[in-house]
């Protein structure tokens, strides 16, 4: 039953999906770069981030990541330009640019 | 056709008729017959008019409608006779049990012309006699088993010890309150049966 | 070897899943089938099960914890009837989609209204296209049996669905009838330990469930899931035989009773197949040609089959004791003319409603039932196409 399902896409016959559409493997979301839906692209100013982390706690695609203590960039790979990161930010610190 | 000997049940919610139609399919179970013991359920309600339903037979039952010719009814609360035609499709061989303080035939003229036997049990009496409070179950049961002739007695009355020996496992004190009520429903019908 | 005993409908599925001993069950209480739990509870708290009993504030909650039991590697079973069944039905659509093997013991009730709480098919039906498998029960001894077929059937490597196991409220679930048990040994070897394949509590080889699919994948996930309910048919078939063996009862997708020969069938589903039966004995001692077919697998259904089985009578009574409200009839009287017309079959029938709300069946009616058919072909006094029985007039 279990199915290699990077093999599985829209030209798929029904024989050939899962049982229940079950995905047998973990984190999946991972192999889908959704980072190519942005239309707007968030742009950190150093200089005005205070590292709050508010911005990293409000994405809801987890793409601000921490590391050692601090927020560093953005997971562009996955991030879709919703903007919310910068209307979070009490100091200003990121810009919407268009396009991505 | 053939659906066995049909019983029927009029009681009153909370008296204990269903009950008594359960324990009469259990020991006639226990005699090797095939039976049915079911009530005709409605919303819960305390004193209203209950009917609970017995077939007994020596094949399998399959039939699982209601029953409207029986042999024996059994009528657990005088009241009744003014509000429920009891003796509705009764065969006229068959018999009615009545649990009253009235002979037979003064309860006759309450059974809309019906010209079978009519056996009545005084069950308040032999309840409170033998248990100090009035449930009427155990004396129909024993009645109804009696006119019915489904057992003999003393195979009944052992059985009905098991029966509430497992039943009244945690309240042993009313066991044998309640095989007195038995003894004494046979003693009361011993010269009409 | 099997045990004589005597109980009522609810208390043999009890007794059924005391053997068995699940390892959850989720259930919120509604007449007629809160026994079941009730029982089930007492089974757990005697110990003599380790069944671990999830107390729910609702039957949509109870099937939303069936489905998450089940797809942690639980096998999972509750009970309902009527209003609790409706309140499921959003989640009985995903147990079928998601691929649930649960067991879900319905204990039939109307569905309301006007609000009464006796028998009738209504919410069986209501549950008809979930994608459920579908198995009602004549009598006590039945219900106990299809209970104990039911996880063998669901949990089957080619089905991986969740099952229904029906009797009629109040008229077996709460009547004590004769019942021959089989051994605790014999059902726990019947029924086996539940292995599954895929779960989610399975270190290592995590597994999502009931993930979202795009317009693109549903038809083709729909079409495996009605094609794994059309496959059941065969393994409900394999697993009557294995239990014939351990059993010595007999079991098929309907059971035909003196058909061989008969002019007129009434095929007819649950408790009321007795009283057709009996009937059919008596009028058959009158030197009539009749007979019944009694449905036992509702879903998935046997229309081919019973098509084969119907096609020698001159005319069949379809039994529904459910009103569609299609202006039509009622699903037996749809779905079996279809299939009958489907293989070319142009035989007569009538579709009667019968028995709702608890209204009694009788042996009565089932010969007037026979005798309006016989003067429908004799005669050509052809009846309403889809009547009520028994509704005063």
């Amino acid at each position: 039953m279990r199915t290699d399902i990077s093999k599985i896409n829209e030209q798929t016959p029904h024989q050939g999906l899962t049982e229940g559409m079950m995905i047998f493997a973990g984190g999946t979301s991972k192999q889908f770069e959704t980072g190519e839906w942005r239309t707007r692209t968030p742009i950190l100013n150093k200089d005005l981030c205070r590292q709050c982390m508010v911005c990293s706690m409000v994405c809801p695609d987890s793409c601000i990541p921490l590391k050692d203590g601090e927020r560093v960039t953005f997971d562009y790979k996955h991030c879709k330009g919703c903007g919310i990161c910068a209307k979070a930010c009490p100091f200003d610190a990121i810009d919407m640019k268009e396009g991505r | 056709m053939s659906n066995g000997f049909e019983i029927r049940w009029h009681g009153r919610g909370g008296q204990g008729a269903k009950t008594a139609a359960l324990l009469l399919a259990d020991v006639a179970f226990k005699t090797g017959k095939y039976v049915q013991g079911f009530p005709e359920y409605g919303p819960e309600r305390m004193g209203a008019p209950i009917t609970a339903y017995n077939r007994i037979s020596d094949q399998p039952i399959r039939v699982h409608s209601n029953i409207y010719t029986p042999s024996l009814v059994a009528v657990v609360d005088e009241t009744l006779l003014h509000s429920v035609d009891v003796t509705d499709g009764l065969k006229k061989e068959g018999a009615i049990i009545v649990n009253t303080a009235k002979d037979p035939e003064e309860i006759r003229p309450m059974l809309n012309g019906y010209e079978g036997k009519i056996y009545t049990i005084d069950a308040r009496k032999i309840s409170v006699e033998a248990l100090g409070r009035y449930f009427p179950n155990s004396p129909m049961l024993a009645a109804v088993v009696a006119v019915g002739k489904i057992m003999e007695r003393k195979a009944f009355l052992s059985e009905m010890r098991n029966s509430y020996q497992h039943k009244f496992a945690k309240k042993p004190e009313v066991i044998d309150g309640n095989m007195m009520a038995l003894e004494l429903t046979y003693d009361a019908l011993k010269d009409v049966i | 070897m099997a045990r004589k005993d005597r109980m009522s409908g609810n208390e043999a599925v009890a007794y059924a899943i005391r053997q068995i001993n699940p390892d959850v069950m989720p259930a919120f209480p509604i007449t007629p089938s809160t026994e079941i739990p009730q029982m089930v509870s007492t089974y757990i708290a005697n110990g003599d099960i380790d069944t671990e009993f999830i107390p729910v504030e609702s039957e949509h909650s109870a099937m939303s914890a069936a489905i998450g039991s089940e797809a942690a590697g639980a096998r999972t079973l509750t009970a309902t009837s009527s209003a609790g069944l409706a309140y499921m039905w959003e989640e009985l659509l995903l147990a079928a989609s998601n691929r649930m093997p649960i067991a879900l013991a319905l204990v039939n009730r109307t569905l309301s209204g006007p609000i009464n709480i006796n028998c009738d098919h209504s919410d069986g039906m209501g549950a008809r296209d979930t994608g459920w498998i579908q198995i009602y029960a004549e009598n006590n001894q039945e219900a106990y049996d299809n209970f104990i077929q039911a996880y063998p059937i669901a949990e089957h490597a080619g089905v991986h669905l969740p099952i229904m196991i029906c009797q009629d409220g109040f008229i077996t679930s709460h009547a004590v009838e004769n019942i021959e048990l089989l051994e605790d040994e014999d059902v726990k070897g019947f029924v086996g330990e539940y292995e599954p394949e895929e779960f989610l509590l399975n270190p290592g080889n995590p597994i999502a469930v009931g993930p979202y699919s795009v317009t693109n994948y549903v038809m083709e996930a729909k079409k495996n899931q009605a094609l794994a309910l059309e496959g059941s048919k065969e393994v409900i078939l394999k697993v009557a035989e294995e239990f014939e063996k351990v059993s010595g009862r007999k079991y098929g997708l309907f059971e035909e009773y003196r058909t061989e020969d008969a002019d007129y069938i009434m095929l007819i589903m649950g408790s009321a197949a007795g009283t057709a039966k009996q009937a059919v004995d008596d009028l058959r001692e009158k030197g009539k040609k009749v007979g019944v077919v009694k449905l036992r697998v509702f879903r998935p259904f046997p229309a081919d089959e019973l098509a084969d089985a119907l096609k020698n009578a001159k005319a069949v009574a379809i039994m529904d004791r459910t009103e569609s409200y299609n202006g039509n009839g009622g699903p037996l009287g749809s779905e079996v003319t279809a299939g009958l017309y489907r293989n070319k079959i142009m035989l007569e029938t009538v579709n009667y409603i019968y028995g709702l709300g608890g209204r009694d069946f009788t042996v009565q009616e089932v010969y007037d039932i026979f005798a309006q058919l016989e003067d429908f072909i004799e005669n050509g006094n052809k009846p309403e196409q889809y009547q009520y029985i028994g509704l005063r007039k």
